[in-house]
């Protein structure tokens, strides 16, 4: 079976599941003066590929091989200590089913959304929406890898009046790094959910705690 | 000539509401002391770095278990600094630690800060295994670099399962050959010093403490179990503890007014 289509589909930032109301952290970063040019981008993003980008990554092909995604829900709740972004992740993942549901019907999603009515966490619904559309566990962590850094890189652009052809450049610079982290996800996701990598990084938790406490913010996370 | 050993904790409740510790058992550059407790309550042991380690190619551990009841604090004399190995070929040292907390034992784990000299290489694993009535304190510091010195390389897991199930896992990779960007502004934005505290009390049940900012650098977010963890960066690790020392302290007065309530 053909399936590269199906992947354009599930990857295009069109795709009706809400991403583009997040920054993926670069908002407050933006504001705290960590980034200010297309270089700072460039290294938030490597940072934020390297990290939560390959977690989340993991997760998404460990869904998309069959694993159980409850017990892939709790992993994804124990990487992820700030409460602000596990909503996030959940809002994310309850938009995402919606769209999944409606567009690769299966019966694997429809019992991931009765058992998590307020969302499961984005990365796996990602994978078990992958599944039901005939990808497999690297086609999952590719698309999870790749919004860890074109949400960042979009919403830069509204944030700083950056050129967009520059940070279009600074994602495709991004593309070993992105091939080489989705990579090692689906080969983690081969060894079971004990051996899913948890890459932390500290200053997007305490940052994401305090975005979501600013009383105007012009992305929800 | 790189070292393999392990320490051994084991401390058990003696039915007349104190803790004693059938098990001290040094192993290596890891001497364990059992010192004066200010909480009768605690038995409490003080790892005594007996030499400088871990060193390149070491394989140091440590295990302590606190069995159902009994109630023990872990600290160190000094900082533990990874420095690098005697020749070009030690490779990295690892550093496991392995915490086990019984039903009702309350196990406290309060090194003082791990050290990346520059030129070493340290893989450092901490897991702990919670019953659902066990509390667990514990705190990690990691200073890369010794003063005005840059970092060495330096990995770390913390990995916590309570009642078997996950509550969190967290992993850093900082220096010369990790991943990209982990100085950068999305991991480290150039601090130097980075800490986490856990606290996890089966008191947090009955409401666990409301997310906050602790400084621009610091936060203590509850988890998704009876758990908060207070995560801090600073230029420095006088800074980074002082943060979480009084994080510790507020923590330590919530979750004893929870108890009494």
């Amino acid at each position: 079976m053909t399936t590269r289509a199906a992947l354009l589909v599930l990857a295009d930032g069109r795709f009706p599941a809400g991403g583009h109301a997040h920054s993926g952290g670069a908002e407050p970063a933006v504001k705290a003066g960590r980034i200010r040019d297309a270089q700072d981008l460039a290294d938030f993003c490597l940072g934020r590929l390297h990290t939560t980008g390959l977690t989340s990554a993991a997760l998404a092909a460990a869904a998309a091989l069959g694993l159980d995604p409850l017990a892939l829900d709790e992993a994804a709740d124990a990487r992820t200590p700030s409460p602000a972004l596990r909503g996030v992740a959940r809002k994310l993942g309850r938009q995402l089913m919606r769209a999944a549901r409606a567009t690769w019907p299966s019966p694997e999603l429809a019992a991931l959304a009765e058992a998590r009515p307020r969302g499961a966490h984005q990365p796996v619904v990602l994978g078990l929406t992958a599944r039901a559309a005939g990808l497999g566990p690297a086609d999952a962590a590719h698309c999870v890898a790749y919004e860890a850094v074109s949400g960042p890189a979009t919403a830069v652009v509204r944030l700083l009046s950056l050129d967009p052809f520059e940070a279009t450049a600074v994602l495709a610079r991004l593309a070993p790094a992105l091939d080489q982290v989705a990579e090692q996800a689906a080969e983690a996701a081969r060894h079971g959910i004990d051996a899913l990598p948890a890459a932390s990084a500290p200053l997007l938790d305490i940052s994401a705690e305090a975005h979501s406490a600013w009383p105007v913010r012009l992305f929800a996370s | 000539m790189s070292v393999t050993a392990t320490a051994r904790i084991r401390a058990v409740a003696d039915g007349r509401g104190a803790t004693s510790l059938p098990v001290l058992e040094s192993g290596g550059p890891l001497a364990l002391r059992r010192t004066r407790s200010p909480d009768a309550a605690f038995a409490r042991v003080t790892v005594v770095g007996a030499m400088s380690a871990p060193l390149g190619g070491d394989r140091l551990a440590v295990e302590a278990r606190a069995e159902d009841g009994a109630r023990v604090s872990v600290d160190s004399a000094a900082a533990t600094v990874a420095l690098p190995g005697a020749g070009p070929d030690a490779g990295p040292a690892s550093y496991d630690v392995r915490l086990s907390v019984g039903e009702g034992a309350e196990l406290h784990w309060l090194p003082e800060q791990l050290v990346s000299a520059y030129g070493s290489e340290l893989d450092m694993t901490t897991r702990a295994e919670l019953a659902s009535t066990a509390r667990l304190v514990l705190r990690e510091e990691q200073v890369l670099g010794r003063q005005g010195e840059s970092t060495g390389r330096l990995s770390t897991r913390l990995t916590v399962r309570r009642a078997g199930r996950p509550l969190l896992d967290q992993q850093t990779a900082y220096g010369p050959g990790a991943p990209g960007g982990w100085d950068g502004s999305a991991v480290l934005g150039g601090h130097r010093a980075v800490g986490q505290l856990l606290l996890v009390d089966p008191a947090f049940e009955g409401g666990v403490p409301a997310p906050r900012l602790l400084g621009p650098t610091a936060a203590l977010t509850p988890l998704a179990g009876p758990a908060v963890l207070v995560t801090a960066l600073a230029a420095d690790a006088r800074l980074l503890r002082a943060v979480l020392d009084e994080a510790l302290k507020v923590l330590l007065k919530e979750s004893k007014a929870l108890r009494n309530a």
